[in-house]
């Protein structure tokens, strides 16, 4: 078995980043949602913090091995954009950049997403 | 790529190229014209209607603004008040911003990727007609003083409250299902177009970033749309038969429905913003004269809105009391979606620093659009934090805002739009002159019009009052906006008159007049073939980079120069290299595609109403013309399995399976599918979180019949997979008697799903528990109902011998269905099922 993943022939490794953002922003409302609604069911608050906390750094530990992978797929870095030649190695490098464009992006809006969980202490309905 | 050596043809031999692929995609003589699926005649249609939609909402938006005008008008009474700004809202949201970026989708797409067509003509010509006429009966509605009144957004109960709204709240639900069914068939249509059909050579990272755009944008109304669908139903079901999703009294939750309205509702203004804005992707390099600064940054610009714009819906629900927790997060997200924003707008800054700027009309429009952008977007950053949005809620602060926002964001770029690509629309250039006159008034209109209404807002003006006092503050504000909306008006109308005078006299520009480097402006507006022959793409900007190009590609010296056979033809490329695999035949002429339009509308209507038998009639034959489209249109086995596209390349005509167009469609339409049925199961569990028992101590389906449904759906599943081996195999006899099977067992399980609340005796008007576990169990029924006459279409096919052991693409595609049909028979039953029993 290898530890990293071979580097794969598809688009959809674009949307690595961006899809663990949506899941990372929906665990965090779906999670809230149910607790504030269901309170003194399930532990307290911070509780929820914890868990939303770990679940944020898998997120942003997922989104930096979608940018690492990314990199490798940018060729680290050798080659400048704008990849507009007409191989299939500017193909690979374009994809590589833009994924790890989209990989920072995500990375930054997982931040985003999770600074409430520091600033607000509780439900507040 | 590698490609043979170029074709090289007489003149004569030229000359009967031409003749041939005039015929085969000329249009219709006399009335029949109107059969026509061409994508340059559906996509001028489609914009012309969607434009014609626009000039009467704008209507409906001077009469508002003359009743506010001064204090205490009485211009409207308050109920045409509250139908004109209604219908304003919706028709320029539904009717207008969507549509036209399917409009120009369709017509620009195919040349600007070197396609022929679209993969499914028929289809966009469908979706055309489904959205002119429920147009049509969405807008006439005012006329009979039945249209909607409850704001374009309709939030029950107010919306639910057949005393106060009428008939025209069903109005507004079935108009505009039936226009969003042409919204998602346009979807379908641009996704396959953009992966599947660009020109040979047009890898990923060469495709002109109006198709990158175009792609998320397609990609979105996938997720965006089915959950207004979903609550559409719902909220139908409420009006029709009193079952009580949004009435509090039963257990249900007016909320539900603004979360589905606006999980469709925000993705939505970006399902808008970004066309236009893929519009000013490709006139700022025209015009700067040089390629895009950052293309990897537009696509990370484009496909980052497309992702973060679905964590937005609740900033339209910060007044709703929900957790401030909660609120936080959307706040959030809200802010983060300025960073991609933020880098489209420097991505063309800097392409116009770079590069020597033309400041011709359409860059008028294009930077004027974006400078209104930008502080509809400040403003976007202002009301996206809590506490400024707690003050501004409701109030003129967001009308200017949201204004600001899809004015500047969506109707100057689309403006800059008509006077760029008119062109190619009749070989005649809009006039300069007029252009700049337009672009003052409007832009001078628009600021007047719109910027006084921060103040009202902050003056505490609520939105959607017909009149207000004297006193209040608010009347000389008022009175600039309407002569703004005036002026803006009259800008408006000099571009109506630029596009509609009569041009013969003029002189017919050159091709490509403003020298631009994307295919597109090889098509020629006479002729209906789309490209001469299909070229090889080398480059971005191949127009700027090729120099032989144009002359190659008209000669007729690239792929498919002819058309012998007689059919309409195109090249099926692979997602991220383009390398030519199959040579498509797309679908004709036809007035089937009117025909199922007619009678689907006919449903809505006969529903609106409450006509049912008209309504079965329309039914029954809205299923007679979609099984005689699909019958004599698709999935055709070629004559000979190759087809040689010249430059010595054979490909196959015929392809089944994820290489095939259909099964991407299917593919796609199912993701929408399950994205509705994804809403509906999460109104299931909103019910669940706010009620202590969200049961009400009423009997659940039981776990029996669920746990049945569940064995018979997963067993017809295991027997489609089954009979597609097995004919892959070549044993067809078997095939069908497994399809057969299946098709028993599907009735069994859609029996047996209903069964349970049936046995229960639950009922749907009592409580809103019953009534939404009727709902998933219906959908599902219906579900299992449409795969057996897929079933039997199957069956039908081999019995006809359309469908073999070799070309059997419908088989795959529904097996295809039968996974999501699968995904959705287990979801369904263990959550009505299951779900219960472990409280």
């Amino acid at each position: 078995m290898r530890l990293i993943p071979r580097e794969v022939e598809t688009l959809w490794t674009l949307f690595t980043a961006p899809v663990v953002w949506a899941l990372h922003f929906l665990a965090c409302y779906v999670t809230v949602a149910i607790y504030c609604a269901k309170s003194g069911e399930v532990g307290g608050y911070d509780t929820i913090r914890w868990i939303l906390a770990v679940i944020t750094l898998l997120a942003l530990a997922m989104i930096v091995v979608s940018a690492a992978l990314a990199f490798r797929q940018w060729g680290f870095g050798t080659d400048d954009p704008p990849h507009d030649d007409p191989t299939r190695h500017d193909r690979t490098l374009f994809q590589g950049f833009a994924t790890l464009l989209l990989s920072g992006l995500s990375f930054i809006a997982v931040v985003f997403a999770a600074a409430p969980l520091i600033f607000i202490a509780g439900c507040f309905s | 790529m590698t490609t043979g050596p170029l074709n090289d043809f007489s003149e004569s031999e030229r000359k009967a190229q031409e003749e041939r692929l005039r015929a085969v995609w000329a249009n219709p003589p006399g009335w029949r014209y109107w059969t026509s699926v061409n994508n340059s005649q559906i996509g001028l249609w489609y914009a012309a209607a969607a434009f014609g939609f626009m000039l009467f909402a704008g209507v409906l938006a001077l009469l508002v603004r003359v009743q506010l005008a001064v204090p205490e008008n009485d211009f409207l009474s308050a109920e045409l008040f509250n139908q004109a700004f209604t219908l304003h809202g919706t028709v320029m949201m539904f009717l207008f911003a969507v549509p036209i970026f399917e409009a120009v989708a369709i017509f620009l797409l195919p040349p600007m990727l070197g396609a022929r067509e679209l993969p499914f003509p028929r289809l966009s010509a469908f979706g055309f007609w489904s959205f002119l006429l429920g147009g049509v009966f969405v807008c006439g509605s005012i006329f009979f003083n039945a249209a909607p009144n409850a704001g374009w957004f309709m939030y029950p109960p107010l919306a639910t409250d057949k005393q106060y709204s009428g008939i025209g709240a069903d109005i507004w639900l079935l108009g505009l299902s039936f226009i969003e069914v042409a919204s998602i068939a346009a979807a379908v249509e641009l996704i396959v177009g953009i992966m599947k059909c660009r020109a040979p050579g047009m890898r990923i990272n060469m495709m002109p970033l109006f198709a990158w755009y175009l792609l998320i944008v397609a990609g979105m109304i996938l997720f965006a749309f089915p959950p207004l669908i979903a609550g559409d139903i719902l909220f139908e079901m409420e009006r029709m038969f009193d079952w009580p999703f949004f009435d509090a009294g039963r257990g249900g939750d007016p909320l539900l429905w603004q979360h589905l309205f606006w999980i469709f509702g925000h993705p939505e203004v970006y399902i808008i913003f970004l066309p236009a804005i893929a519009l000013m992707a490709m006139i700022v390099p025209t015009f700067s004269q040089r390629p895009i600064v950052g293309y990897s940054w537009i696509v990370l610009a484009a496909v980052g809105t497309g992702f973060l714009s679905f964590g937005l819906w609740v900033h339209h629900m910060f007044t709703t009391g929900l957790p401030q927790i909660s609120l936080a997060f959307f706040s959030a997200a809200s802010e983060a979606v300025a960073i991609p924003t933020g880098v489209q707008i420097f991505v063309f800054i800097a392409t116009m620093l770079a590069g020597r700027v033309i400041f011709s009309v359409p860059m008028l429009f294009g930077t004027g659009g974006l400078a209104i952008f930008i502080i509809g977007g400040l403003t976007g950053v202002m009301v996206a934090l809590v506490p400024i949005d707690w003050q501004a809620h409701d109030t003129y602060f967001v009308v200017a805002h949201l204004h600001y926002v899809i004015i500047g964001g969506m109707l100057f770029p689309i403006v800059a739009g008509i006077y760029y690509y008119f062109p190619l629309v009749n070989a005649r250039q809009l006039s300069e002159r007029l252009g700049r006159i337009a672009f003052w008034l409007m832009f001078a209109g628009f600021n007047i019009g719109f910027f006084p209404m921060h103040f009202s807002g902050l003056r505490g003006m609520p939105r959607r009052v017909f009149t207000y006092p004297a006193d209040a503050g608010w009347d000389w504000l008022n009175l600039t906006s309407t002569i703004g909306a005036f002026i803006f008006a009259s800008g408006v109308l000099v571009i109506v008159f630029d596009v509609l005078r009569p041009k013969h006299r003029q002189p017919r520009t050159k091709v490509n007049p403003w020298n631009a480097g994307t295919l597109e402006w090889l098509a020629q507006p006479e002729e209906n073939w789309g490209v001469r022959s299909i070229p090889v793409i080398t480059s971005r900007y191949p127009l700027w980079d090729q120099p032989h190009l144009a002359r190659e590609i008209a000669e007729g010296r690239y792929y498919l120069p002819d058309a012998k056979e007689g059919y309409r033809e195109t090249i099926v490329t692979s997602v991220l290299d383009a390398k030519p695999i199959q040579c498509l035949r797309v679908g004709g002429t036809s007035y089937l595609t009117i025909l199922t339009a007619v009678f689907l509308g006919g449903v809505f209507v006969a529903l609106t109403f409450h006509w049912w038998l008209l309504c079965a009639l329309f039914g029954i034959a809205t299923f007679v013309t979609i099984i005689a489209w699909l019958w004599n249109g698709t999935a055709e086995i070629p004559q000979q399995p190759q087809k040689d596209v010249g430059l010595e390349l054979s490909l196959p005509l015929y392809a089944s399976g994820p290489a095939s167009v259909g099964w991407w469609a299917m593919f796609i339409t199912m993701v929408g599918d399950g994205t509705a049925f994804g809403s509906l199961v999460f109104g299931y569990f909103f019910y669940w979180t706010i009620h202590e028992d969200f049961t009400a101590g009423i009997a659940g389906p039981g776990l029996f019949w669920p746990m049945a449904g569940l064995a018979l759906f997963v067993a017809s599943w295991l027997g489609m997979l089954a009979a597609r081996s097995v004919n892959a195999g070549g044993r067809t006899v078997f095939a069908c008697m497994l399809i057969v099977a299946s098709m028993i067992l599907t009735a069994c399980g859609s029996v047996a799903a209903l069964l349970g609340p049936w046995q229960f005796e639950m009922d749907p008007q009592s409580h809103v528990y019953p009534a939404i576990v009727w709902i998933l169990a219906i959908w599902l029924a219906v579900h299992g109902a449409v795969g057996i006459v897929m079933q039997a279409y199957c069956l039908a096919r081999f019995l006809a011998g359309r469908m073999t052991a070799t070309y059997d693409t419908e088989l795959h595609n529904v097996v295809l269905y039968w996974h999501f049909l699968a995904v959705t028979a287990l979801t369904t039953l263990v959550v009505i099922g299951v779900f219960p029993e472990l409280r």
